[in-house]
């Protein structure tokens, strides 16, 4: 069993660091430990617990913006947020109980290191999109910063954008700030009935290429999601809009109100629709949206048994797959084509997580570029060695 | 910047026969007539002769040039339209200029897919106007839009007027193709979103031509908004007009774009342009509302509503596109305009949190008394993003040096409230020897080590960004005291 370590402030995390360095010990990193089903399983020597690391260092709602200790619950920021009717824009999915664990868990640093977006990444951007800065101790027991606190900033290499998504392989952060907007006032969905793959992600991306300001735009077995946010009547109006745009499709139509559509969009984000049976695994795929439903068509020729739904207006599919060996990554990834995209391993047995890549191989040069990128952090290889693959 | 290497000056023509045998016919320019327009770029008072211009057309050309330089050793500063204001395509003496001016050409617009492949020459507003005609646009809108290309401002992280609500360039690339020292050619994201591993598409928005040649662009289009109304409002105070950016955005309201203008900068451009200003404003707001036309009417009589809280003395808004295009006329004229009143003038770009507008406004005007130079602001208050123009006569040598320490001032300034040293133009030549001010020596040392993943001999336009180079062998060097360090006195469990 590993040792934890659960620094109480920055420098402590920083001496964390160094004496692993020293004493060659690799860190599995973690803040509250949601997503450690998420990627290849590690065997670390510690375990370094940041949840001693918490709290709002600074919330200036005028300011757009909020700065937080590493270790701070996800509920704790939304709470906070709400209370100024702001939020993250982002949108962060809460893939507890897809991982097969309880709701309501996580950091809100857990779900930057994954890049996570909910279904406003169409319009509103990624966790990426939203981290303006942070300060965290790199792979040589350095403390440093990148970034800062205002919404314009071009002063030395954008780090943040790389730290996104690192699933904490280059550097540990003990702050972050990030960028928060208004939460809006009303929430509404044009539902589209009995229209099939091709036709809804057609629909989905005329409605997209509309002045209308879609927010989200998601297809599950018949039903076509279309999301508007904002100010009373100008919902109103762009849903009369959408409707009269999309009668051509010659689908029935209905609605949601505001509060049915948090409930339905919260399950979009979360993925619920594939939450329910565990022993399926489950893949994320970002491709271009008209591609969503010929790639599905592929996977199912192969694997009749598939359930898949779709999010940004097609980009992304979600699917289940019944449980094998090798998660058929060959036919998942190979029904990607010459189109460009890319396939992740979300959920499946720890065995198939050691021996399937987990995120999409990368062409050689991309991958070594990556591999020194990787070591110009964190040389010794000590963060969360393994889980990127 | 380094002194130049004589080795390199003395095996010019070499060099000039190598790119010769890369690219052919005109494509190398190496007469001092044909390198004359590429000595400086938009920071026009640093100027220097490159050692050779070369103007590749295709891939395969660049990739062979980047790899004959990493073999022998050869500086290479990529250029585009040569608008950048720090500095960031100023020619190196003992480095070949690489001008990307011939890739100028949109390979693939993809509505449904919402957006287009194009070459990095491109221009910004060129990617416009080839879908416009579709109603679509592609949304960052840098002032420099005609001229610059979308490879600068990739390389630029380039932002605009309506960056506010629509986000920096970082925020509407979908992909790029590039090629590394090594010749080799990578591609990043694609039509896609998110990357599959580390995010290199942004890291590379905005890493100044430093770390690849950009050569394809995938860039997300935006249908056009049904409409656009503007609000001019203006305040009996500077603060009052602060205040008002604040309690609109408090408010809930992101509008299109928020711009503000100080008294000195109204007047140049009242005279200019005649837009109808009021001249008895001490701070003028130009607030954008687009979207669909309900939202924007229900949003501007908000806007309207708080800027008369704050004490607005001059509330009016566009009743048309005329109205609104005239708003703006100043606005996009101001530089010009105060180009009318100095012979010269440095225009400056720090970023600070919106709370601290007031306090720094006001103690640039207490700098102003101190460095004996006028200082006029224009700029886009909604994200905190200064443009101070330091007014002074180049020909007077004290007056050129003056306005060098004033900016240096107010940049320190924009940091120490928090704030940053460039919010758009990029650090360059111009703010190269300020970084300190802003990072440790560690927190450089990490971002050079990430220079030295893409290009460990410093290659790369060389002299920009860093105050000081280290050698990559250097810093990749890891000190470990193997086992002599004790445990910290941290808990453990
Ligand atoms: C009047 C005026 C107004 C301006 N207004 C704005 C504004 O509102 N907002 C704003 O953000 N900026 C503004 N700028 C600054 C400038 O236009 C931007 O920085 C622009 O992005 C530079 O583009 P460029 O093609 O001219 O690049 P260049 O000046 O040629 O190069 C800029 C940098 O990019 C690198 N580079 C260029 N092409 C490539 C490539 N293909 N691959 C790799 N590196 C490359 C160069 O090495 C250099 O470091 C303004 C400039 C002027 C003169």
């Amino acid at each position: 069993m590993a040792g934890t370590i659960k620094p109480r402030s920055p420098e402590e995390l920083r001496q964390a660091v160094e004496w692993a360095l020293n004493d060659s010990q690799t860190l599995d990193v973690r803040g509250q430990g949601s997503k450690l089903a998420l990627g290849k399983p590690m065997t670390c020597d510690q375990v370094l617990d940041l949840s001693g690391i918490s709290g709002i260092v600074d919330y200036a709602p005028e300011e757009l913006v909020v700065t937080l200790r590493a270790g701070t619950p996800m509920r704790e920021v939304e709470a906070l947020l709400a209370q100024r009717n702001q939020m993250l824009a982002f949108e962060p999915p809460d893939l507890g109980p897809l991982l097969g664990r309880e709701a309501g868990q996580g950091t809100l640093v857990g779900a930057v290191m994954g890049n996570l977006a909910g279904p406003r990444r169409l319009s509103a951007g990624a966790a990426r999109d939203h981290l303006l800065g942070f300060s965290g101790v790199n792979g040589r027991g350095e403390a440093f910063k990148s970034g800062g606190k205002v919404m314009k900033n071009v002063t030395g290499y954008d780090l943040s954008k790389l730290l996104a998504g690192s699933w904490g392989t280059l550097a540990v952060l003990d702050e972050v700030s990030v960028k928060v907007l208004p939460a809006p006032d009303q929430t509404r969905t044009l539902v589209l009935h009995g229209l099939s793959d091709e036709a809804a992600v057609k629909a989905m991306c005329a409605a997209m290429g509309s002045p209308h300001d879609v927010s989200g735009a998601a297809h599950i077995k018949d039903r076509t999601a279309l999301r508007l946010e904002g100010v009373a009547p100008s919902v109103e109006a762009r849903l009369k809009g959408l409707r009269d745009l999309l009668s051509t499709t010659g689908a029935t139509m209905g609605e949601l109100g505001t509060l049915e559509s948090r409930t339905f969009w919260r399950d979009v984000r979360d993925v619920a629709p594939l939450s329910g049976a565990q022993d399926a695994v489950v893949w994320k795929i970002s491709c271009p949206p008209t591609e969503g439903p010929a790639i599905v068509a592929r996977i199912k020729a192969q694997r009749p048994s598939i359930e898949a739904f779709y999010d940004w207006s097609g980009g992304l599919v979600w699917l289940a797959l019944p449980s094998s060996a090798d998660a058929d990554q060959a036919i998942v990834r190979g029904a990607l084509g010459l189109t460009g995209g890319h396939a992740t391993l979300i959920r499946a047995a720890e065995s198939v997580r050691a021996s399937v890549p987990v995120f999409q191989p990368q062409p050689a040069a991309l991958a070594s570029l990556a591999e020194r990128v990787k070591e110009s952090f964190d040389p010794k290889r000590l963060f969360n060695r393994g889980r990127m693959g | 910047m380094p002194p130049l290497d004589p080795a390199i000056l003395a095996r010019r023509s070499e060099i000039v026969a190598a790119l010769r045998a890369i690219v052919p016919g005109e494509g190398v320019i190496d007469d001092l007539d044909g390198m004359r327009p590429y000595e400086c770029d938009a920071l026009s008072a640093y100027r220097q002769m490159p050692l050779v211009v070369v103007l590749p057309e295709t891939v395969p050309q660049v990739s062979a040039i980047l790899r004959y330089c990493q073999d022998n050793k050869v500086k290479v500063v990529p250029r585009g339209a040569g608008t950048s204001l720090s500095g960031g395509s100023m020619p190196v003496g003992d480095a070949i200029l690489l001008g990307l001016g011939k890739f100028n050409r949109v390979l693939e617009i993809d509505y449904a897919n919402r957006c287009a492949r194009v070459q990095p020459g491109v221009t910004n507003l060129g990617i416009s106007k080839a879908v416009e005609h579709e109603g679509f646009y592609y949304a960052p809108d840098p002032s420099s839009q005609i001229a610059c290309s979308i490879g600068g401002n990739v390389a630029e992280n380039s932002g605009g007027v309506h960056c506010l609500k629509y986000g920096l360039t970082t925020n509407n690339l979908l992909g790029i193709e590039m090629v590394l020292m090594t010749g080799e050619v990578v591609r990043l994201g694609g039509k896609h979103l998110d990357s599959e591993g580390y995010d290199l598409l942004g890291l590379m928005t905005g890493s100044e031509g430093l770390l690849g040649v950009v050569t394809e662009v995938t860039v997300r289009l935006l249908r056009k908004p049904s409409t656009a109304r503007a609000v001019l409002l203006g305040f009996p105070t500077e603060a009052g007009a602060a205040d008002c950016v604040a309690a609109v955005i408090a408010s809930g309201i992101i509008p299109g774009g928020m711009e503000m203008m100080d008294k000195d900068a109204v007047k140049c451009a009242e005279a200019y342009v005649g837009a109808g200003y009021p001249m008895d404003a001490e701070g003028l707001l130009i607030v954008e509302l687009d979207g669909p036309s309900i939202e924007v009417d229900y949003l501007v009589e908000r806007v309207a509503e708080i800027a008369r809280e704050r004490g607005a003395t001059t509330v009016r808004v566009s009743q048309d596109e005329q109205e609104r295009v005239l708003f703006w006329a100043g606005r996009k004229a101001a530089f010009p305009a105060v180009g009318q009143i100095t012979p010269d003038y440095m225009c400056l770009d720090g970023s600070v949190p919106r709370g601290r507008l007031v306090e720094v406004l006001a103690e640039m005007r207490e700098m102003s008394k101190k460095h004996r130079l006028r200082v006029v602001n224009v700029f886009h208050a909604g994200d905190g993003n200064l443009h101070p123009l330091i007014l002074f006569d180049a020909n007077d040598p004290g007056e050129l040096h003056r306005a060098e320490e004033f900016g240096a001032d107010i940049l320190r300034l924009c940091v120490r409230v928090g704030g940053v040293l460039t919010g758009e133009h990029g650090v360059g030549i111009e703010k190269r020897d300020l970084m300190g001010e802003q990072f440790t020596e560690i927190d450089l040392d990490q971002q050079m080590r990430v220079k030295c993943a893409f290009d460990p001999d410093h290659l790369l336009n060389p002299g920009k960004v860093f105050p000081k180079l280290r050698r990559c062998a250097e810093l990749g060097r890891v000190v470990v005291h193997q086992n002599k360090l004790p445990f910290p006195d941290i808990p453990r469990f």
